[in-house]
């Protein structure tokens, strides 16, 4: 990765300074109408409303033929199975065909080496192992450095390995699998409101910051006798317990007022099962946090996985699940194409509909959240069927606070899908002038969509 | 280099051929390792909760997630040494430190564990906090802490208690400081310069202590394993030797046991596994938690409580049972709240590990069996051999013909049989996972399948069988399942992928576990006091 730009992201919000230690105090704060200038489309210190990014994930590519149509040049619809994405297709969506993930003569790792192409920029060489870190990181690294969480993952499959959120060396972000948790972590006893009158501090934090700086004087002496991969992992581990010092700082200001941000209600307890109906409601209420969490500027990143490369979502009293209907369920001599895979399908974008409707929900200055969020939905492959890495299909959702273009489909004429990833994050302010390794490497952004 | 199978599709090195098994002298040298470099290895969930158990009791209750070590290869404990930790993950390891440190400071808790109280309990006390988090540190980060660290983290304790005006609130900060901090949550491979000819480096004697430790235990090194490192006693035969009688006979022995084949044996798909509950709505979560309890006790009850031949475990009628299990099984339960012995009758189509719940559901779909998932599992599992992966061009055009329909197992796996592509890596599961088709997805027995008659007759590498018992004694009897134990134990001790040189110190010891009729303890032996298992060498590698 070539960067144009060496720069730190801003590491702490510095608005209002709390005591943080001894007794708790409390800061008066301004009204809530003074906190957005008369547009309503910046804070009113003058900076914008923050653009944020998510990347959203579902298995199993889609129907060839169906749904995603691409029709003559740019224009294109959204019908059967992703018809519930045709509302916001014109306002909010670009959709990428015929990018492709040339392999370089290695061997396709089936429902493995299509993700980790789109979202590393690199062809896996074997299964499991993630050559680069994803582009959310990437992004993270930008723009997440100043707000609680750098980034947020979630999984509606049940399992915290189903997260495709890798940073460096490695370093895996296992995904939430819990709504509840989720909560309690982004808006339980830690939580402070951006719109109450007084701020306390929590006397505590002091004192966890105080742990973490002993920690972290270690680390030139561990550092100094490890050998390369080893330095690699250990500054890794020395970056988290630098992000939770600094979740920690942000947490000891006052955060600024924020117009659209209300505490959620709490979700019931609870961890979906594979069965695509628990799913669904998890995939709902995880939207529902994400997008308050976004208006309350908790995190700016997130990475929400609706159901794992090759999915093995099922139906309620059914014997075979998506990846396997895929692969074997009939063809239906009536309609042309796998029935029941379809619908499994169509419940992808259905659930991806739901987020965005969350999303719109929130009303942020003079337009929606979805007006300030650039989401990139990607997945494994194109026709699942058959494992093909050729053609898969993306999505970027989102106004990015004007930076995009929308209605737009564009044709990668088997270009790579890197050029997909680093438009995202061009778009996002990180400052890199090259991304991928090999044929996926590449420096040509998709202009068309940038505005 | 052929493989012990006709189709040619396993990479396995000349000394796993049956011929060769057993039938090199006991007396040979030892092969030796490559030196590998010093490992790092990230503490897993289960060693974590093993040390707080044992350096605290049982009364301190970890609760909270852990961030899962993602399986790269065959074994998790290789992972481990590839592992680091995200930002969401230091930010959960960090609330459970907290969580941990708040309950050893407990008053139902702190006479017994800290050991001193302050004069007085609103104020610093350094000696008292000095005392306990020396003595807590050496178990937690496996040796005595340097002057340095115990200086800062009983200075951080102090301030503490000093900010809340409370000695234990302090003494809480200082303990957490400890269980966030590297040296916890990492095993470090620490060396020291070499002192003999051929030697680049070698492990600190408190590197040797854990090494022994988590192999054998699964958790930290106990005091009187520290005591001896700290008086250079592993460096002697005899130390060395006594330390590991010890360790071998004790009781514990069965936890590293269980950590050894929970790794082994992939146990941390169970995560992940559920059934349908409208097709089988017996297989609840308890049965899930039961089934790989029972799996784990089968075996520790096997090869650590009557040391009996390894391959027993692939023959044997013996378990345990709970209610739970006995809903799957449909046997009648004698403790209706427990665990109690159990022996499966002849007829009932079980014999041995392979055809208990744990491994045949797990092995299987939500919904319905697999005996393509269940011979991949036998296999790699328990043959340690690689099925390669599907090409990424496979022709699914015979289901997806309009009309076809849904068939039952033995047919589908015959149409996969008819696509080159597919032929031979289903030829060498399907033979084996067809056996297994008694058990339905759930592990609960049957002998019809969609109203038909189930054919379990199938061929184990040219040795047919007629049913699950036949194919128990055919896998009892194949030379890799032993050779098989012998590579995860190798490279579950050394956290890594064994090839090369390693392969023949592999066959030494295969002889080795041969000659002692395939009892688990002598091999570990075997393995701990070898000069391979304590082999490090100078670190080079230079960061690219």
């Amino acid at each position: 990765m070539t960067l144009l730009i060496k720069s730190r992201p801003r590491t702490r919000r510095a608005m209002l300074r709390g005591a943080v230690g001894g007794a708790a105090i409390s800061v008066g704060l301004p009204f809530l109408d003074a906190s957005l200038n008369d547009g309503g489309t910046a804070l009113a210190a003058g900076a914008p409303l923050p653009v944020r990014f998510g990347t959203w994930f579902w298995g199993l590519g889609h129907t060839p033929g169906r749904g995603f149509k691409a029709l003559e040049g740019t224009d294109y619809r959204f019908t059967d199975e992703c018809a519930a994405l045709e509302p916001f297709r014109q306002d909010y969506i670009n959709y990428f065909r015929a990018f492709n993930a040339p392999l370089d003569g290695a061997a396709s790792t089936v429902h493995f080496t299509g993700w980790v192409a789109a979202k590393a920029g690199a062809i896996p060489l074997g299964f499991g192992r993630i050559p680069a870190p994803t582009l959310d990181t990437i992004v993270a690294e930008s723009i997440g450095g100043s707000t609680r969480f750098r980034s947020i993952e979630m999984s509606c499959t049940g399992l915290a390995k189903d997260s495709y959120s890798y940073g460096k060396a490695g370093s895996h972000n296992a995904g939430e699998v819990s709504p509840l948790q989720l909560y309690l972590r982004l808006f339980g006893s830690e939580f402070r409101d951006p719109n109450a009158r007084a701020f306390t501090p929590d006397p505590r934090i002091l004192l966890r910051q105080s742990v973490l700086s002993a920690v972290s004087e270690q680390r030139q002496t561990l550092v100094r006798d490890a050998g390369a991969s080893d330095k690699d992992r250990l500054d890794q581990y020395f970056t988290a317990v630098r992000e939770l010092e600094n979740q920690l700082q942000v947490m000891s200001s006052a955060p600024p007022p924020l117009e659209a941000c209300v505490r959620p209600e709490a979700p019931a307890d609870g961890t979906p099962t594979l069965q695509v109906e628990e799913s669904l409601a998890a995939h709902d209420t995880f939207s529902k946090l994400i997008a308050m969490a976004l208006a309350c500027d908790q995190t700016r990143v997130f990475n929400l996985l609706y159901s794992q490369a090759a999915s093995e979502l099922r139906a309620k009293g059914t014997t075979f699940t998506h990846h396997i209907l895929s692969h074997e369920e009939p063809l239906d001599i009536e309609v042309g194409y796998q029935v029941e895979t379809a619908w499994f399908n169509e419940r992808s974008f259905i659930a991806l509909a739901g987020l965005l409707n969350h999303l719109k929900a929130i009303r942020e200055g003079d337009g929606t959240l979805l007006d300030n969020v650039l989401i990139l939905a990607q997945t494994d492959t194109s026709d699942a069927k058959t494992h093909s890495v050729i053609g898969i299909p993306s999505l970027t959702i989102g106004r990015a606070g004007g930076r995009i273009k929308t209605g737009l489909a564009v044709a990668g004429n088997a270009g790579p899908i890197s050029r997909v990833g680093l438009t995202a994050m061009r778009i996002m302010g990180v400052p890199i002038a090259e991304w991928g390794v090999r044929s996926l490497r590449t420096d040509q952004p998709i202009t068309e969509v940038m505005a | 280099m052929s493989t012990g199978t006709k189709h040619g599709l396993f990479r396995i090195t000349a000394w796993l051929l049956p011929a060769a098994v057993g039938l090199a002298a006991c007396d040979a040298p030892e092969p030796t390792v490559s030196e590998p470099k010093p490992m790092l290895r990230r503490l897993t969930e289960d060693q974590y909760r093993n040390i707080i158990a044992d350096v605290f009791g049982p009364q301190i209750v970890v609760t909270g997630q852990f961030d899962p070590i993602l399986r790269e290869g065959e074994l998790i404990a290789a992972s481990a040494a590839r592992a680091t930790v995200s930002a969401s993950g230091f930010e959960k390891l960090e609330r459970v430190a907290q969580d941990i440190a708040g309950q050893v400071v407990d008053p139902v808790n702190r006479k017994l564990l800290i050991g001193c109280a302050p004069p007085a309990p609103d104020a610093a006390d350094e000696p008292c906090a000095r005392q306990f988090l020396a003595r807590a540190g050496r178990l937690l980060f496996r040796r005595p802490l340097a002057g340095d660290e115990l200086d800062r983290v009983t200075a951080l304790a102090s301030a503490a208690a000093r900010e809340a005006g409370d000695f234990h609130r302090g003494l809480a900060f200082g303990l957490s400081a400890l269980l966030v901090s590297p040296q916890f949550l990492f095993v470090a491979d620490s060396t020291e310069p070499a002192r003999k000819a051929g030697e680049t480096a070698r492990l600190s004697p408190f590197a040797k202590a854990s090494r022994l430790s988590f192999f054998l235990w699964n958790t930290t090194p106990d005091a009187a394993l520290l005591d001896t490192a700290e008086r250079g006693e592993l460096e002697t035969e005899s130390g060395l030797e006594k330390q590991v009688a010890r360790l071998v006979g004790s009781p514990r022995l069965a936890d590293g046991v269980r950590a050894l084949f929970a790794d082994m044996l992939a146990l941390d798909k169970f995560a992940g596994l559920e059934k349908d509950p409208e097709i089988y709505p017996a297989f609840d979560p308890m049965v899930v938690a039961d089934a790989r309890e029972q799996l784990l006790r089968t075996i520790a009850y096997h090869l650590v409580d009557r040391d009996t031949d390894y391959r027993t475990l692939f023959d044997t009628p013996e378990t345990f049972m709970t209610p739970a299990l006995g809903r799957i099984y449909r046997v009648p339960v004698t403790d209706p709240e427990g665990w109690s012995r159990f022996a499966f009758p002849a007829d009932s189509g079980r014999k041995g590990i392979q055809t208990l719940a744990g491994f045949v559901a797990l092995h299987a779909h939500p919904g319905r069996s697999s005996p393509t998932i269940r011979g991949k599992a036998v296999r790699e599992l328990l043959l340690c051999q690689k099925v390669p992966d599907p090409p990424g061009d496979v022709d699914f055009t015979f289901f997806n013909s309009p009309g076809s329909a849904k068939l039952i197992a033995r047919d589908r796996l015959a149409a996969h049989n008819q696509v080159a592509t597919c032929a031979g890596c289903h030829k060498i599961m399907d033979g084996i996972g067809l056996a297994f088709e008694n058990f339905d997805g759930a592990g609960q027995f049957r002998t019809t399948d969609a109203g038909q008659a189930i054919d379990v007759s199938g061929n184990l590498d040219g040795v047919p069988f007629a049913d699950p018992a036949e194919l128990a004694a055919a896998l009892k009897e194949n030379p890799m399942i032993p050779a098989c134990l012998v590579r995860r134990a190798v490279g579950y001790a050394l956290a890594g992928v064994v090839d090369g040189p390693q392969a023949a110190w592999e066959k030494y010891l295969l002889d080795r576990f041969t000659a002692g009729n395939f009892r688990l303890r002598p091999l570990l032996e075997a393995i701990v006091l070898s000069p391979n298992f304590f082999a490090v060498s100078r670190n080079t590698e230079k960061r690219s």
